[in-house]
C-alpha cells in the first residue's frame, strides 16, 4: 500500500513534534524534581536560608549567605578584569589588525573558551596560586594596602585567584559577543568620523563604542552569566571555606564549589536538599541573567538592523 | 598646537592598551600550554594509556580505564543527544512556528545557559536517586544535556541558511516535504551540521562538573552502564587534589591528553570540514537569540 505524499508529510511532523515535546517534558520533569528536592530545606529554613552564613553538615544547620557572597564578589572581580580586556580585544581584532592576523587571535582567543575547565583549575592550583602568592598579593598589599580588601596574609588559593582564573576563562564569550556587536556598526559612519579629522581612538570611541553601548552591556551582562555557573576551576584554586571576609586573599566558597565539593558526600536528607537548594537559587539566577543579557543583545541587534 | 598633541597623546595610549590587552589575552593560553607541555608531556608514557590505576601507594599504573570511561559515557550520551538535538534542530528551523516550536526554542535556551554543575543535579535526582547508585548510564544522560541545545541551535542555525528557493525547487519537482529537508537540505549541509556536532562532542568530553555525583568516578576498568565509571577529567579532579605526588604527576598527563583529545577535536571540526563563513555563522549564533528571518 502506498501513502500518499501529504500523510508521509503529516507523518514526519508528528515525528518531530513527538520529540521536542519530550524535551520540553523532560526540562519540566526535571525543575519540577529540583523543586521537589529542595522542598525539604526551604520547609525548614524558608527564605533565612539566603540570610544566614552558618553553614554545618555536622549540626544539620545551613544558610548560604557565604556561597552567594563568595559567588558575587568573583563573578563581579572576574567581571571587572575581564571586561575592559575583551572590549579592547574585540575592537583591536575587528578594526585594527589585518585579515590574516585578525583571524588568528581570533581562534586564539576561541581556543580559549575550548579549554575544559578542570584544565584552567589544575593550571590555577599549581601555578597560579603560587604565582599570586609570592608576587602579586605582596605587590598588591605594599601599594594598595591601606584598602580593606587587600589585608590580611595570602595562601595563594583564594577569592582573588579564582577571580582571575573566571577572568580568562570568560574573555572568549564577551569577546565574541562585542565582536558581533561591533560588525553591525556601518562602515560609513566610521569613515564618516575618520572623513570628519578623528584619530583613530576618537573614531572608535564615537562611533563603535557610543552606539553599541547596550551590546556591550549584554555581552557582559553573558559573561557573568557564564562566571556564575563555573564550577571547577573555581572549585580547585578557592580554598572552600564558607566564610565572608572582607579581604581578597582570604579563601571562601561560591554556589557551584560547594555542590561539586560537598554533594557526593552528603549523607543526612537535609544536606542533600540544601545543596539542592542552591542548585536551585544558581538555576534560577543565571537564567534570569541569561535572559536579560540576551534580551539586550537582541535589541540591540535589531535597532542597528533597522 | 596643544590640543593636537593631547589627541595624538590620547590615540598613542589607545594603541597601547589594545596591544596589551591583546597581549594579556593570549598569555593565559600560552602559558596553560607550556606547564601542560612542560608537566604532563614529561610524565606521559606507554604504560600511562595502557595500565589502570595502581592501589593507592605503589608507583605506576595509568588512566586507560578513565579514558575508556571517556569515550564510553561521551558515545552513550551522544547516541541519544546526537539525533535528538538534529530532530529537534530540524523541527525548528523547517516548522518552527507554534505553541510547541516556542516552548522548544524557549527550553533549549534556557537548557545552553543552566550551569554544568546543574546538569549534575538534575541527572542524579533523575537516575541516581531512582537507581541508589551513582551510574555511567546517568553520567551520559547528563553529557547528554549538555550536548543536546548545542546541536540543536547550530542545526537550526545552518538550516537557516540554506535559500528558501532551493527547497521551493525541490518541491516544485512533487517530492515530498521530507524528502525535501533530508535529501536537499540536511545533506547540502551535512558538513556544517558535522562541524556543530563535533563541537558539542568536544565540549561534553571536557565537562567534570555533570560526572561528579552522576558517574562519580572509580578505580576499575568497567563497561557496565549501571555502575559507577571513572573519566577523564573526574580522574584528574581527584588526582589533582589527593596528596600523592605519582597522582599529582598523573593528573598533568591526564590533562594533558584531555587537552589534546578537546583541542584536536575542536580544530578538526573547524579546518577540516566547512568553510570559515559557515563556521562564523553557527558560532555567533550560539550567544544569539533567535531571529525570524524571512
Amino acid at each position: 500500500m502506498k501513502i500518499s505524499y501529504s500523510k508521509q508529510d503529516r507523518y514526519v511532523y508528528t515525528g518531530l513534534r513527538f520529540f521536542s515535546l519530550v524535551v520540553v517534558c523532560l526540562l519540566i520533569a526535571i525543575i519540577f524534581q529540583l523543586f521537589k528536592a529542595s522542598k525539604l530545606a526551604f520547609d525548614e529554613f524558608g527564605l533565612s536560608f539566603v540570610l544566614s552564613d552558618f553553614w554545618n553538615p555536622v549540626e544539620d544547620e545551613f544558610g548560604a549567605l557565604a556561597f552567594i557572597y563568595g559567588t558575587v564578589i568573583t563573578s563581579l572581580l572576574s567581571l571587572l578584569l575581564a571586561g575592559p580586556v575583551s572590549i579592547f580585544v574585540a575592537i583591536f581584532i575587528n578594526e585594527f589588525l589585518p585579515k590574516k592576523l585578525a583571524s588568528i587571535l581570533g581562534v586564539f582567543v576561541e581556543l580559549i573558551a575550548a579549554i575544559p575547565s578542570i584544565v584552567f583549575g589544575l593550571w590555577g592550583l599549581y601555578y597560579l596560586a603560587p604565582f599570586v602568592k609570592n608576587y602579586i598579593s605582596p605587590f598588591l598589599k605594599k601599594y594598595l594596602g591601606f584598602i580593606p580588601l587587600f589585608q590580611g596574609t595570602s595562601f595563594g588559593i583564594g577569592i582573588l585567584t579564582a577571580s582571575l582564573i573566571l577572568a580568562i576563562m570568560i574573555i572568549p564569550t564577551i569577546t565574541s559577543v562585542c565582536r558581533e556587536v561591533f560588525r553591525s556598526i556601518p562602515n560609513l559612519r566610521k569613515e564618516a568620523a575618520l572623513g570628519l579629522g578623528a584619530t583613530k581612538y576618537e573614531m572608535v570611541k564615537l562611533a563603535i563604542i557610543n552606539p553599541s553601548f547596550s551590546g556591550i552591556m549584554g555581552a557582559l551582562v553573558l559573561g557573568l552569566g557564564r562566571a556564575l555557573g563555573e564550577t571547577m576551576a573555581v572549585a580547585m584554586v578557592i580554598g572552600n571555606n564558607p566564610v565572608i571576609s572582607t579581604s581578597l586573599f582570604s579563601s571562601g566558597a561560591t554556589m557551584a564549589s560547594v555542590m561539586a565539593n560537598e554533594y557526593a558526600e552528603a549523607d543526612s536528607e537535609l544536606h542533600l536538599s540544601a545543596l539542592c537548594y542552591i542548585g536551585l537559587l544558581l538555576f534560577v539566577v543565571t537564567f534570569i541573567v541569561n535572559l536579560f543579557a540576551r534580551t539586550i543583545v537582541w535589541n540591540n541587534s535589531r535597532k542597528s538592523r533597522s | 598646537m596643544k590640543v593636537i598633541r593631547q589627541r595624538k597623546m590620547k590615540n598613542f595610549f589607545f594603541y597601547f592598551a589594545l596591544i596589551s590587552s591583546s597581549l594579556v589575552v593570549i598569555l593565559p593560553l600560552l602559558l596553560v600550554f607550556i606547564f601542560l607541555l612542560q608537566k604532563g608531556g614529561a610524565s606521559l608514557s606507554l604504560d600511562f594509556f595502557l595500565n589502570n590505576p595502581k592501589p593507592v601507594g605503589e608507583t605506576g599504573g595509568g588512566m586507560r580505564h578513565a579514558i575508556l570511561g571517556s569515550f564510553y559515557m561521551v558515545g552513550l550520551g551522544s547516541f541519544v543527544a546526537v539525533p535528538l538535538g538534529l530532530l529537534c534542530g530540524i523541527y525548528l528551523s523547517e516548522f518552527g512556528k507554534g505553541k510547541i516550536a516556542n516552548s522548544l526554542r524557549f527550553t533549549i535556551d534556557l537548557l545552553t545557559g543552566v550551569p554544568s554543575i546543574v546538569v549534575g543535579i538534575f541527572s542524579y535526582l533523575i537516575f541516581v536517586v531512582t537507581m541508589k547508585s551513582f551510574s555511567a548510564m546517568a553520567g551520559a544522560f547528563a553529557l547528554s544535556i549538555i550536548i543536546l541545545p548545542i546541536i540543536t541551535r547550530t542545526t537550526e542555525e545552518i538550516l537557516k541558511l540554506i535559500p528558501r528557493h532551493v527547497k521551493e525547487a525541490g518541491l516544485a519537482l512533487g517530492l515530498p516535504r521530507w524528502k525535501v529537508i533530508l535529501f536537499i537540505v540536511v545533506k547540502g549541509s551535512r558538513s556544517s551540521l558535522m562541524t556543530g556536532i563535533i563541537l558539542a562532542i568536544s565540549r561534553a568530553a571536557g565537562e567534570t562538573a555533570p560526572l561528579l555525583f552522576t558517574a562519580f568516578g572509580s578505580m576499575y576498568l568497567s563497561y557496565s552502564p549501571t555502575e559507577p565509571m571513572a573519566s577523564l577529567p573526574v580522574q584528574i579532579y581527584n588526582y589533582a587534589i589527593s596528596p600523592y605526588d605519582d597522582w599529582q604527576r598523573q593528573a598533568w598527563a591526564g590533562a594533558f591528553t584531555l587537552i589534546i583529545i578537546v583541542l584536536g577535536l575542536n580544530l578538526f571540526a573547524r579546518f577540516f570540514f566547512t568553510r570559515k563563513t559557515i563556521y562564523r555563522a553557527i558560532k555567533n549564533k550560539l550567544f544569539k537569540k533567535n531571529e525570524d528571518r524571512t
